[in-house]
């Protein structure tokens, strides 16, 4: 019971939506379906909290290694959550001055705003702009012209690196300008050798070829799984058998 | 982190070597690498070094595609990003709003993504402050966020007020001018994506600018650029990817509308491409060190 009827929900609303999806008279169906999706998805903003709790709790509880982490994660998320539900800061709307929680939780003088601008906001850029030290760290340790694919590598990738600044008309240019001269050739003929439009050229060429056959490749796969779980054949999606 | 990469205990044996030996390249510490990449940001940054942009087709793609229709059109502006991105697809975001603004767009804001909700607002920010004859309702509303990832274009793509009776500040959204009348997105003139991944660009292509013939351009990270390639010019009329084709926009916008050059804001991007250029050459220089360190050690029959 507790595994069919799940499946039996998601192979009626998957047989709808694509009903709905090639047949006029039956879109709305595919709109309801799509409507309880929505409710579902914010149903499962909860259950996502009460899972961060228990998971973290567990481990706390068990002093599992790495607790204190977990320690700091639930507070992290309890004084958010209750700072933003409690709305503090927060000044009341101009269009409702005598409602104290009518004003926007994001407002500057709110707290769950001023979390997002002087937490949240420079953690998560942080965390991203920490790419460029590691990918500097692997250019000088990693990427070796070892054989051919590598050397092919390396070779796109230097002209890329170029082509996406400045220095790739720079170094290019005055090349371009000479072959230009000693070949006669009309003014401006010989520009797709810069290295800006040689990057163009990959891209609109080579990595377009590439992804062609990734996305019609990744589509049939999909097709073929959707398959699987519409008919009830691959179940992994409702967890294991406990 | 990687099980490859070298933990503190490596620093260390490499110090020692180092130390022991005198001075060895190959035993390179990697914070020295990390302090020189810092300072190969920072200090353009500071001196402010700017480079000249030359729009590429791609961008003028992009470009002509707003500037080409009509005065006052509809636009959707879906910006799904977070902070994460802020640095690379802010720049963008923002030339987009200053774009459409100059053309007089109507502008309808909405994100997939619950983090970017301030992202909206710092981009409205840019119409309250410049363009202070953009009337709140009249010519732009914050619909905000609803949850449902691709769900939420779906519904939205048949029927908006199925999903938004109210816009971001909760006002009803029968009482706004501009979405009044509004039944679905399938009205728009154009869908202008930025996306720092999922759900982005490839789901606004595939529930709501395909299958319903909604012109769409997008403006995506470096590594969300090349999935999308394939997508253009038929799906996509055209996508930014990555802070050089920001900058690039923002030198179309600025050659279009040279007046927005005296406000340093709408150089944003362009102002990133100094770091941008620095960070790269030493990347390069790295990638040839490492590699002539490589080869000879291997000519000297050294593992």
């Amino acid at each position: 019971m507790k595994r069919t009827v799940p499946l039996v929900i998601a192979a009626f609303t998957g047989f709808v939506l694509i009903v709905s999806y090639f047949i006029p008279y039956a879109q709305s169906w595919g709109e309801e379906a799509m409507i309880w999706f929505d409710i579902l998805a914010a149903v499962a903003f909860v259950l996502g909290g009460g899972n961060l709790l228990k998971t973290h709790l567990q481990k706390i509880s068990n002093r599992r290694a790495g607790w204190g982490f977990s320690l700091i994660t639930i507070s992290a998320f309890l004084i958010t959550l209750g700072i933003g539900l409690a709305k503090m800061g927060v000044h009341p709307a101009e269009k409702f001055p005598e409602f104290a929680w009518s004003g926007d939780y994001l407002s500057q003088s709110s707290g769950f705003g001023w979390i997002y601008d002087f937490v949240y906001l420079p953690l998560a850029a942080t965390m991203f702009s920490l790419l460029a030290f590691f990918i500097a760290s692997a250019a000088f340790r990693a990427f070796r012209a070892k054989n051919t694919e590598a050397m092919i590598l390396l070779g796109t990738a230097f002209i890329v690196l170029f082509g996406r600044t400045h220095a790739g008309i720079y170094v290019s240019q005055p090349v371009v300008d000479w072959l230009t001269a000693i070949s006669g050739a009309e003014a401006g003929s010989l520009a797709g050798l810069r290295l800006d439009r040689i990057t163009s050229t990959i891209t609109s060429v080579f990595i377009l070829a590439g992804n062609r056959a990734i996305t019609i490749g990744i589509a049939l796969g999909i097709v073929s799984l959707s398959l699987k779980v519409l008919l009830g054949v691959d179940r992994s999606y409702l967890g294991s058998e406990e | 982190m990687n099980d490859s990469m070298p933990t503190d205990s490596d620093y260390q044996t490499s110090t020692e070597t180092s130390s022991a030996n005198g001075f060895d390249v190959r035993n390179l510490d990697r914070r020295w690498i990390f302090l020189v990449m810092g300072f190969s940001v920072a200090i353009p940054m500071l001196m402010g070094l700017v480079f000249p942009e030359e729009p590429s087709q791609e961008v003028l793609d992009v470009f002509d595609t707003v500037e080409n229709l009509e005065d006052g059109s509809k636009v959707l502006m879906a910006y799904d990003y977070d902070p994460a991105s802020k640095g690379e697809l802010e720049p963008m975001a923002a030339a987009f709003v200053r774009h459409c603004a100059e053309k007089k767009h109507k502008l309808y804001f909405i994100t997939l993504w619950p983090a970017a909700v301030p992202m909206l607002q710092k981009n409205i920010a840019i119409l309250n402050r410049e363009y202070p004859e953009y009337t709140y309702g009249e010519d732009y509303v914050n619909l905000g966020f609803r949850p449902g990832q691709e769900g939420v274009i779906k519904v939205i793509v048949t029927d908006i007020k199925k999903l938004y009776a109210n816009d971001v500040d909760g006002t009803d959204l029968n009482e706004l001018s501009m979405t009044a009348n509004l039944k679905n997105i399938q009205s728009m003139d154009l869908i202008i994506n930025v996306s720092a991944g999922t759900p982005g660009a490839k789901e606004w292509v595939q529930y709501a600018a395909t299958t319903y013939d909604i012109k769409m351009v997008a403006g995506v990270t470096g590594v969300g650029y090349t999935p999308l390639v394939p997508y253009v010019p038929k799906q996509l009329a055209g996508i930014l990817g990555a802070i050089k084709a920001a900058a690039e926009y923002e030198e179309a916008v600025l050659l279009e509308y040279p007046q927005l050059r005296k406000n340093p804001a709408t150089q944003e991007a362009l102002r990133k491409m100094g770091p941008q250029l620095v960070a790269h050459m030493l990347i390069i220089g790295l990638i040839i060190a490492g590699n002539v360190i490589y080869f000879t050690d291997r000519k000297r029959g050294v593992s």
